[in-house]
């Protein structure tokens, strides 16, 4: 007779991972573990905390591209391993970054000979690439004073007041002093003539925004590069510009292609454009192109030897991934300049039918312009019972992720909320974020105010104007951003 | 009777990639084109044209990580739509980042209390986090000096001259001077004596490499640190250290963890490490740790508002992915102290089979420590018929990536070539390697030699006699550092 034994611990590969100990254990949060745990678990478990972060695709705040086609991820996770710095070891990937720095100089219209090379680098981010911009001025600025025998300790940068923070922390981490054209009526960029009077000999250069964070409006290039022009003949100095394109960059040649901003005007010396925003690629590349070579001082570039010919590299990163740099190109090739102009214009034409889904509601102001970067900011019109942010709380239940921004305590009633249409957003989903606002309406009109604040209901019942409202979402927004942003608008 | 059409001109779609008329047409390079082109057509062609890349895994002059488990590529691929610095948007991958800095900050024995949060950050790599660590010295520095009432326009730091680029970037870009302290015979790192002695008043801090580049050998931080503090005694200055930890901070720890170089070290303020080198994580990661709040200047800081709690960032690059923090942590936990010690001792159990091998062929002399960054680097007894660079070529065609790194002209018989040992580097490979360098070593004897005479007489006498060895490396530190001074980096050492 044959006794059979029963198996009482069976090997721990058999267990699936919700039947193993695995997924009883806590995780440790701050010490790493002393044991490993196999595989798979890892995966499940990291896989199932992650469930609880945003979808993606569907967080309405960010400019920065969420799909692309799968061809394009396949690219991606077969380029993962390869360090973009090691030019020697991957002559394409290198090759392929010079041929996006080309095309995208040409789109900017660089004054470059038949064949000659634009001057350019791909960088992780517009944030890099300011770094990268700021400090070539610096420099060039630095060297000018010094061949005069003039002081350079107290450098200065001309912005708008509405500038993003990657311009904040150039200033303080470069030791630049930023002065910053205060905003006013109706205008809530930068203005060119207090911009040009602001500049004085200490000024390494003014930084135009193509594409305001806040209302994705676009400054006027033009007229601050002839005013600027005029104060130089006067004074004799050098003042330059560089555009901050981040948003604008891949949106002005398509939409808008008569619009002067870039290299057809004779003092934009360097622009920045984010190959994550609307060139279309995910997180993690921005270009930043310079007129010519006079316009980077040759101190700050650092040559490597490969091929046998000279690749010089002015970057603040050294070891990064190379597949945003292949998605990028993929793109470029892909769509060429008609598929950019389609999906530029299919972008603008849903921020309409968002924009007027809303005006329809009746409930809305919206504070953003028609032209420059699709995307639609708007407040509420009454804002005595219920405010932007318990909007922005109740469609986070439907699964739509649109913060809103709100303003410091003298001006705590003034909140914007803030839709960016990316590529991937169809009209579908504009419509449906209509529909889903107006249940969020309907479900905040059935509910008790929140707001019980006597001082409050008082200052809010207050009738504003439509501009007042702008003006004090832009002033508290200035005064915000000098203050220490709180919010990391991007 | 039917007529069959002929169909002359089918639709596009119809048609194979190869088939179609894209692969016939010339892709511009230098400007976008006109019109758009298929997605499968874009895929092929640019597929096609990185066929001629280097094989990532046989690269064997990278530190970085060329190979992870696929669990770990399905959780990159699907986090590589997210924007790491959209906080409010993403509270759990933040919360990674976070464990992941406090779970390496006690891997430095940061002294922190047992519910106190460590002050560190994710960066883009090593490059970012040492701007980062030294713009916090360089403030701190600052501050103290004006509020002394002195001068604060000429800060300096000190490291060894084996420093990497990245370090020249830093000082250039940040306008700090670089003092940079000679090599010595058979001393091939920073001597901390000559250091400290190069500290003065305007020293911003010490920066100190734990795992050379060229040779991966630690340097004796806690000998920097005691000397250091003796000095500061003396003066009154607080100098500090910084310890470029890139390599080795993912090694030390497993490999010699009685070896005090980090936070137990009381001078040391700040920490880098490289997530994409021993951290075990594709390019794109790196951590910043500071020993604690007083030494990372509140004013750098910007602060984010997220889920009602404040955010504290301090990053060079704002919008990036956010797949390697995921992936740095998934490591972090899947292999654990255990499973990072296993792979360390494995990496360095295949380095020595690697260079036993290469020893064996009587051919090379071994440039590099046994202890330290598990590398080999090695170079040619007898350069006077064939040099390194040859065997680099030829190796090629193996489809081995070893470059040879060249000195400055009037040194070009003085070459190393260097091989790194990664996770993924098994055993197996190691012999082949030797194999067909071996292979390579025949097929060179059976060729003319290549270098002009006037080379081969003072390669062959400087490669005769034993004391030139010494003499060789030497001089392959001195010309390093002479390049790098005179911004001439001919090859990309990373």
């Amino acid at each position: 007779m044959v006794l059979s034994k029963a198996v009482s611990e069976s090997d721990m590969s058999v267990h699936s991972t919700f039947a193993s100990r695995y997924v009883r254990s806590s995780l440790p949060r701050y010490r790493m573990p002393e044991n490993s745990i196999p595989k798979e678990a890892a995966y499940q478990i990291i896989n199932d905390e992650l469930m609880l972060d945003g979808n993606p695709r569907l967080n309405l705040a960010s400019f920065v591209t969420t799909w692309m086609e799968p061809e394009c991820d396949k690219l991606i996770m077969a380029s993962i391993n390869k360090n973009y710095v090691d030019m020697d070891e991957y002559p394409v990937t290198t090759e392929l970054q010079n041929r996006c720095v080309n095309m995208i100089a040409h789109l900017f219209h660089a004054p470059l000979g038949e064949s000659e090379t634009a001057v350019g680098v791909g960088t992780v981010g517009s944030s890099e690439a300011i770094m990268l911009a700021g400090l070539a001025f610096k420099r060039r600025w630095q060297n000018r004073r010094r061949a005069e025998g003039k002081p350079f300790d107290k450098p200065n940068i001309i912005t708008g007041a509405n500038v993003q923070v990657c311009w904040e922390k150039f200033a303080r981490y470069f030791e630049v002093e930023i002065k910053e054209v205060k905003l006013r009526d109706g205008y809530y960029v930068m203005d060119p003539e207090q911009a040009v009077e602001m500049v004085d000999e200490n000024t390494i250069c003014v930084a135009a925004i193509l594409g305001s964070t806040l209302n994705g409006e676009f400054e006027d290039v033009k007229l601050l590069n002839d005013l600027l022009d005029k104060k130089n003949k006067e004074t004799g100095w050098e003042t330059a510009i560089h555009v901050d394109a981040a948003s604008g960059g891949f949106i002005a040649p398509f939409l808008y292609p008569e619009l002067e901003w870039d290299f057809r005007l004779p003092w934009v010396k360097s622009i920045n454009v984010s190959g994550h925003k609307y060139g279309l690629v995910y997180a993690g590349i921005g270009w930043c192109i310079w007129r010519n070579k006079e316009d980077l001082p040759e101190e700050l570039i650092f040559h490597i030897n490969y091929l046998g010919a000279d690749q010089p590299t002015f970057t603040l990163n050294f070891s990064k991934g190379s597949s945003q740099v292949i998605a990028q190109y993929y793109q470029l090739i892909r769509h060429g300049f008609e598929g950019y102009r389609n999906i530029m214009e299919n972008c603008h034409e849903n921020a309409m039918v968002l924009k007027e889904g809303l005006e329809k509601t009746g409930r809305f102001n919206i504070v953003s312009k028609d032209e420059g970067v699709p995307l639609v900011a708007f407040s509420l019109k009454d804002r005595s019972r219920h405010d932007e942010f318990e909007i922005s709380d109740m469609l986070r239940r439907f699964g739509w992720i649109v913060p809103a921004y709100t303003m410091p305590p003298d001006a705590q009633h003034v909140t914007v909320l803030r839709v960016v249409i990316r590529e991937e957003f169809s009209r579908t989903l504009a419509e449906r974020l209509v529909l889903d606002i107006e249940k969020v309406m309907y479900q905040l009109d059935a509910l008790p105010s929140k707001l019980m604040s006597p001082t409050l209901l008082a200052k809010t019942a207050a009738k504003r104007t439509e501009l007042e409202t702008q003006r004090s979402v832009t002033d508290a927004w200035k005064k915000f951003v000098l203050a220490n942003k709180t919010n990391g608008v991007c």
